[in-house]
């Protein structure tokens, strides 16, 4: 689960992380007002969604004065930002915040991961910042400094000090970089984060280190111990279908295809979908209806699938184990009746209770395709889809 | 032999007395499984399944001499229960629950470190549908009849998926020795190239299906091991080839964010090490049957 840049400095901040002073609008007037309030003779203000590559996108400027602010924030404001890691839709904008402007001489990357390699939590740290991680692997990958670190230790004074020093830091920015350090590091172990990302990470005129961005992403298991995170969610930064269909304990993942896929099980769903691109035609969705699945979670995941109007053919393919096909067979034929669908319908179904879902999918009198293996559902799903001018 | 389950492994099934670990601890034993009691605290000296129930795993243990522990446990509790068994001597837990932090398992892995060799616990899972040797037990949720007994063994991290394998081979009369399910997770218990050294140690067993998907490093890792230690053909298949990039699709460890971690690259590293990747989900069985039959005219 991610954040807000703004909520990020907050919790980071209260660990002892040195944030610049901001205040968070949710107007254009109240932007102005944080600028006041604020004082000084530069802000920066910033849109608060939930993506990188802001800057490049027109979602962050320095101001000079307060009607500057005023003005780019009425500009922001319920619109909808595409940056390079959004979608065509963009996120929305609801929330600025304004911060006062930072004497910059210098700016660092610095990041807290889950290695999955080495089964801990790894800082990743760069002495050139400002730029996205997977540009600098790409660019300037020898400025990379990575340090695992041992869950039953934490992280050691030694191993920030020797990054303090690999970074080029020098005198009292040690000990304010074996701070920052081992702020992050526990705002990470004490809070389930995934991820911590201080991009820029920068020396200021004056020599001291300030967190200019800051990002932090939550292990969605672990939300049940913290509800203090769980609170920061905001909806508005996610796909509404994504997000519906999560309540209902579906996991769906919308992509630009037609034909939409109704799975059981995360990998069948992928290797589905794979099937259908080797058929030559295009995924329009993942979905994992997930375990036990009852005739009504099926029609859920039918209109779910539907929600989206470039679906143009259903490709439903259940391996039941602890499924049964009876139950997802009853909720097709549900579907049908109840959602009123009128797109061509591929099943189908293998595993616990098979010959029983296929009696009800054959005598339902619907005009369901029916296919024995996961090749032919594919098959048929492509060559059903309706005519289409290129 | 099979690897991990045979008729005789002693089985405890920790959080049998609930309604999912009941019901699947029911299907392990009429399937002949070995199933010697149950765990759940509190309930120590009733019974269940006509098996006896134990406050806690060590009780578990000393009374029935259990080697083996399937894990049923809710998210919050599980990592708990995995470092009990570990504990209590049990040298093979299967943890079917999905949800459990990351950092919980990240506790769990280090804490399996501390015990001597002789006496470590192997961990598969979690987020699995567990392990099968068809016809002697299995310890999972995964529906028994699918698999028929044979010499080929089956190690994938999705449950279905690996249904999906073990049905093709079925139809082409290829049975399977064992099949591990070692779960969609970041962190898991078991990894790829331990179970194909287990496979690779076992008599019984003539070839390996493994089964990946897109995420962590797992897949390359078993790449380079079976290239450098397997004597027996490895048939893979990696799912997620039309998988856009940094979306995590259904598994939390089904996510590309590194590089390698996509599903072509896992291609390539796996046939870069002399491994034959089917080409696409519909043909692990025919590409399985195709290396054994090259397999018996070398």
């Amino acid at each position: 689960m991610d954040i807000h840049e703004y909520q990020a400095k907050e919790i980071l901040a209260r660990f002892g992380v040195p944030v610049p002073r901001g205040g968070l609008a949710y107007s254009p007037e109240q932007a102005g007002y944080r600028a006041r309030e604020l004082g000084g003779a530069a802000w920066v203000v910033k849109a608060q969604i939930h993506s990188g590559g802001r800057g490049a996108a027109g979602g962050v400027k320095l101001c000079r004065d307060e009607h500057e602010v005023t003005s780019f924030a009425a500009t922001l404001f319920g619109k909808q930002l595409v940056t390079k890691q959004t979608d065509a839709n963009g996120k929305g904008v609801y929330r600025l915040w304004v911060e006062a402007a930072s004497d910059i001489a210098r700016e660092m990357y610095l990041g807290f991961v889950l290695d999955r390699k080495s089964e801990r939590i790894m800082i990743v740290a760069s002495a050139h910042g400002g730029m996205e991680i997977e540009d600098l692997a790409e660019t300037d990958p020898d400025s990379l400094r990575r340090m695992t670190i041992d869950p039953a230790v934490g992280l050691s004074e030694f191993q920030a000090r020797e990054l303090a020093f690999q970074l080029g830091l020098k005198g009292g920015q040690i000990a304010q970089m074996v701070t920052i350090l081992k702020a992050c590091y526990r705002a990470y172990r004490d809070l389930d984060a995934v991820m911590v990302e201080i991009n820029p990470l920068v020396v200021t005129g004056s020599g001291d280190l300030v967190a200019l961005d800051a990002k932090m992403s939550f292990d969605t298991n672990a939300l049940f111990r913290r509800p203090q995170v769980a609170e920061l969610r905001d909806r508005s930064q996610e796909d509404p279908r994504e997000s519906t269909a999560g309540d209902h304990g579906l996991a769906y993942v919308g992509l630009d295809g037609d034909i939409g896929c109704i799975i059981n099980g995360a990998g069948l769903a992928m290797a589905t979908m794979d099937m259908i691109k080797l058929a030559g035609g295009e995924p329009a969705n993942f979905l994992d209806i997930g375990g036990g699945a009852s005739p009504e979670r099926v029609v859920r995941a039918f209109r779910t699938v539907l929600a989206d109007p470039n679906v143009s053919v259903i490709l439903v393919n259940i391996f039941a184990g602890i499924n049964r096909c009876d139950w997802v067979a009853e909720g097709v034929v549900k579907a049908y009746q109840e959602v009123g669908l009128t797109i061509p319908v591929v099943v189908r179904l293998a595993g616990t209770n098979v010959d029983e879902g296929k009696r009800i999918i054959d005598t339902s009198g619907l005009p369901l395709i029916s296919a024995d293996t996961l090749a032919e559902a594919a098959a048929k799903a492509v060559a059903a889809r309706p005519a289409k001018a290129a | 032999m099979a690897i991990l389950i045979t008729e005789s492994t002693r089985v405890i099934v920790q959080g049998m007395s609930g309604r999912i670990g009941a019901f699947h601890a029911a299907d392990m034993i009429r399937h002949g499984t070995n199933v010697v009691g149950g765990v759940t605290p509190g309930r120590g000296g009733e019974s269940h399944l006509d098996r006896p129930l134990f406050n806690t795993v060590r009780e578990a243990v000393e009374a029935t001499g259990a080697e083996a522990s399937l894990v049923f446990v809710p998210p919050p509790f599980a990592a708990d229960a995995i470092m009990e068994a570990a504990d209590a001597g049990i040298k093979t837990a299967v943890c079917v629950t999905d949800g459990i932090p990351s950092q919980d398992m990240m506790k769990v892995k280090r804490f399996l470190k501390r015990y001597p060799e002789e006496r470590k616990m192997r961990l598969i899972g979690p987020n699995c549908a567990g392990i099968i040797s068809p016809g002697k037990g299995f310890m999972g949720i995964m529906p028994p009849h699918i698999y028929m007994p044979g010499r080929i063994g089956i190690v994938g991290r999705s449950g279905t998926l690996g249904y999906e394998a073990a049905s093709q081979m079925m139809t082409l009369g290829i049975g399977v020795s064992t099949s591990v399910g070692i779960g969609g997770d970041p962190i898991n218990g078991s990894s790829f190239k331990d179970i194909l050294a287990l496979f690779e140690a076992d008599p019984d067993t003539d070839a390996v299906m493994m089964i990946g998907e897109i995420g962590g490093p797992q897949e390359a890792e078993a790449a380079a091991f079976a290239r450098d230690h397997m004597t027996k053909p490895v048939v893979a298949y990696i799912a997620g080839l039309s998988a856009p990039k940094g979306r995590k699709m259904g598994h939390a460890g089904a996510i590309i964010s590194a590089f390698g971690e996509s599903a072509q690259e896992k291609v390539e590293i796996l046939e870069a090490a002399g491994i034959t990747v089917a080409p696409n989900p519909s043909a692990m069985g025919e590409t399985m049957a195709r290396v054994l039959s090259h397999r018996q005219a070398a």
